[in-house]
């Protein structure tokens, strides 16, 4: 009785005596703490609100010193500009074929291709995937280039797809073996039990498991690959360019103002940007691991 | 001997029937194994071909031994490429794995809005890098640019950025660590999201500080994938192009060229590809060289621990 008495007692006395200073130390703490989140986002998102900020200004404003931050009022004529003064559809329509037959050439190869890695445990195949990864992009340009040259193909868009394949192949073969290794093998068991082949196991019973990996696969892929900028500036003729090769040799600064530049420059990066936030969570979950990035 | 015979009678089609199995799985990777070979394997082997070669597109190649590479070793331009290289890696590689880790450390706790703001953070990797490289080369421009602005506002002299050959690398390297600090956050926060609790408990039992915690738990725990992180940040930095290119194109003169804007140049402006391939093939090897010496680091590093 005493004794709960007496704990109770401290308790009471050490509760008097701290509130204020626990109260202070926590609350300076939290502002440190809130001080770093936003020392370590505001970087990221300033740089793309001052890229919106460039395209939505007039030429005058954008050329003032000191900088105006918030267009004043906002004009859409740097879009409607650069819409209208160049073939940016075309270009748009080109970066969309290339990535989107890269990236879907690599699905039909590198899905069965991850399955069977992911079956055989052979891990040291990846090995392969990563000394490409660490070979510089403009050494298999070189060769690539003298090959298309010969058969004629340089500045087609079917050279470019084929070059992407070096971006989207790996990624996809990368990302899908890592999934289908954490899928369960009993059911695949039991269809090849049952008398099923190995391709119709994977079309009946792996593939519609692996969905969410198929998903994350082709988003990556596709985005590494229409953020691609040097095979297109290499390879594409004047009608092929893709959106990064055409903002960077068609829309020059000498040729053009700041502003279309930077609508132009979002008009490249939205899509992609758009994609991310999609598959954000898949893409931190993914990306923990293997540090997935275009060649 | 009866009972051998019985085994094997039982294990031979279980054998057949897993070694078809297999096949099969093989089978699987031939198409992927195949595209692979036509545009990675056969480019590296061409390359090599090709190096031996004074071979300028659209002339008569001439075999010429390994002249293209005693040629390197002796090209001034192309031995400050090396030293640019070294000097943008070094920086690209220690502030990302800095900031990133430091960026780890705080989205690895909970807090409101947590989820959003590291979407945020994270939008730079993804985004197009010369998309990119356009607005921060509007950003360094000396006389109307915002970053001036921003020094001005905290008392600071103006700089050229990247119009200064002093200040070009470190100016680019900046643009390198906004891009690339949320790869090495991502990696890192793998490897705080797989931490065990036991250490931080008996460790609190004991009186141990939140430094201390930090210090001498988290940060020997997480050192592999800060590892895995340096390899990975390493081999990017060192391949660094689109930036680079379209920043300063390797100036002002050559101030900014790295090994990566000297091949091609050589390759695509001066259309020497036998001596562009010879490029390659050391750039190649000095990519591995690093990658193999940070890989022993972790090993002496995990010895020591």
């Amino acid at each position: 009785m005493s004794e709960l008495a007496r704990d109770g007692m401290l308790t009471a006395a050490s509760f008097a005596g701290r509130p204020a200073r626990v109260t202070l130390r926590r609350l300076v703490r939290r502002l440190a703490f809130w001080f770093a989140v936003a020392v370590i986002v505001s970087p990221a998102i300033l740089v793309f609100l001052w890229m919106l900020s460039l395209s939505l200004k007039s030429e005058l404003a954008n050329l003032t010193y000191p900088p105006v931050f918030i267009p004043d009022p906002p004009t859409l004529a740097n879009y409607i500009q650069v819409f209208s003064q160049n073939a940016m559809g075309l270009y748009f329509r080109n970066s969309l074929i290339v990535s989107g037959g890269a990236t879907l050439l690599a699905l039909v190869v590198g899905i069965p291709a991850g399955y069977g890695i992911a079956r055989l445990q052979a891990s040291r195949t990846l090995v392969l995937i990563l000394i490409a990864r660490m070979t510089p992009a403009l050494s298999f340009l070189i060769p690539l280039f003298m090959v298309f040259q010969f058969f004629g193909l340089n500045n087609t868009l079917t050279a470019l797809v084929v070059t992407h394949l070096v971006i989207t192949v790996p990624i996809v073969v990368y990302v899908m073996a890592g999934y289908f290794e954490t899928l369960p093998r009993e059911l695949e068991e039991a269809a090849l039990i049952d008398g099923g082949s190995i391709i119709s196991t994977l079309r009946y019973v792996a593939l519609p498991l692996a969905r969410p990996g198929i998903v994350v696969a082709t988003i990556l892929a596709f985005i590494f690959s229409w953020n691609n900028f040097v095979f297109g500036a290499v390879l594409a003729g004047r009608a092929t360019r893709t959106l990064p090769a055409a903002v960077y040799n068609v829309l020059t600064f000498e040729q053009l103002a700041w502003g279309p530049l930077a609508a132009a420059a979002i008009v490249v990066t939205l899509p992609v940007l758009l994609l991310t936030i999609f598959i954000q969570k898949e893409i931190v979950a993914g990306l923990t691991h293997g540090g997935v990035k275009g060649a | 001997m009866t009972t051998s015979a019985v085994t094997v009678a039982a294990t031979a089609p279980r054998a057949g029937f897993l070694r078809r199995r297999t096949r099969s799985y093989r089978l699987l990777t031939v198409p992927a194994l195949v595209v692979v070979g036509a545009v990675i394997v056969f480019p590296w082997l061409f390359t090599l071909y090709m190096s031996a070669f004074d071979w300028k597109i659209g002339e008569a190649a001439h075999f010429v031994g390994v002249a293209n590479y005693t040629g390197l070793a002796t090209n001034q331009r192309f031995i400050e490429a090396i030293v640019h290289t070294f000097y943008f890696t070094l920086l690209a590689v220690v502030f990302p794995l800095l900031l990133g880790t430091a960026a780890a450390l705080i989205f690895h706790r909970e807090f409101r809005g947590r989820g959003f703001l590291r979407a945020i953070f994270t939008l730079p990797m993804m985004a197009t890098p010369v998309a990119v490289a356009l607005v921060w080369t509007m950003m360094f421009h000396p006389q109307q640019g915002v970053l001036n602005y921003l020094l001005s506002l905290v008392g600071l002299p103006p700089s050229l950025w990247v119009y200064s050959p002093t200040w070009v690398i470190p100016s680019l390297v900046i643009v390198e660590i906004w891009h690339w600090t949320p790869l090495v956050m991502l990696i890192v926060l793998g490897g705080l999201a797989a931490l065990p609790t036991e250490p931080y408990e008996s460790a609190r039992l004991d009186g141990a500080s939140e430094w201390q915690l930090l210090r001498y738990i988290t940060l020997p725990l997480i050192m592999p994938f800060i590892v895995v992180a340096a390899v990975i940040r390493t081999i990017d930095a060192v391949k660094a192009f689109d930036t680079i290119y379209v920043i300063s194109s390797g100036g002002p003169g050559t101030a900014s060229e790295t090994i990566n804007l000297y091949l091609y140049l050589q390759a695509f402006a001066f259309y020497n590809v036998g001596n562009a391939s010879a490029v390659v093939v050391v750039f190649f090897a000095i990519i591995v060289a690093l990658a193999l010496l940070l890989l022993h680091v972790r090993q002496r590093a995990r010895w020591s621990a």
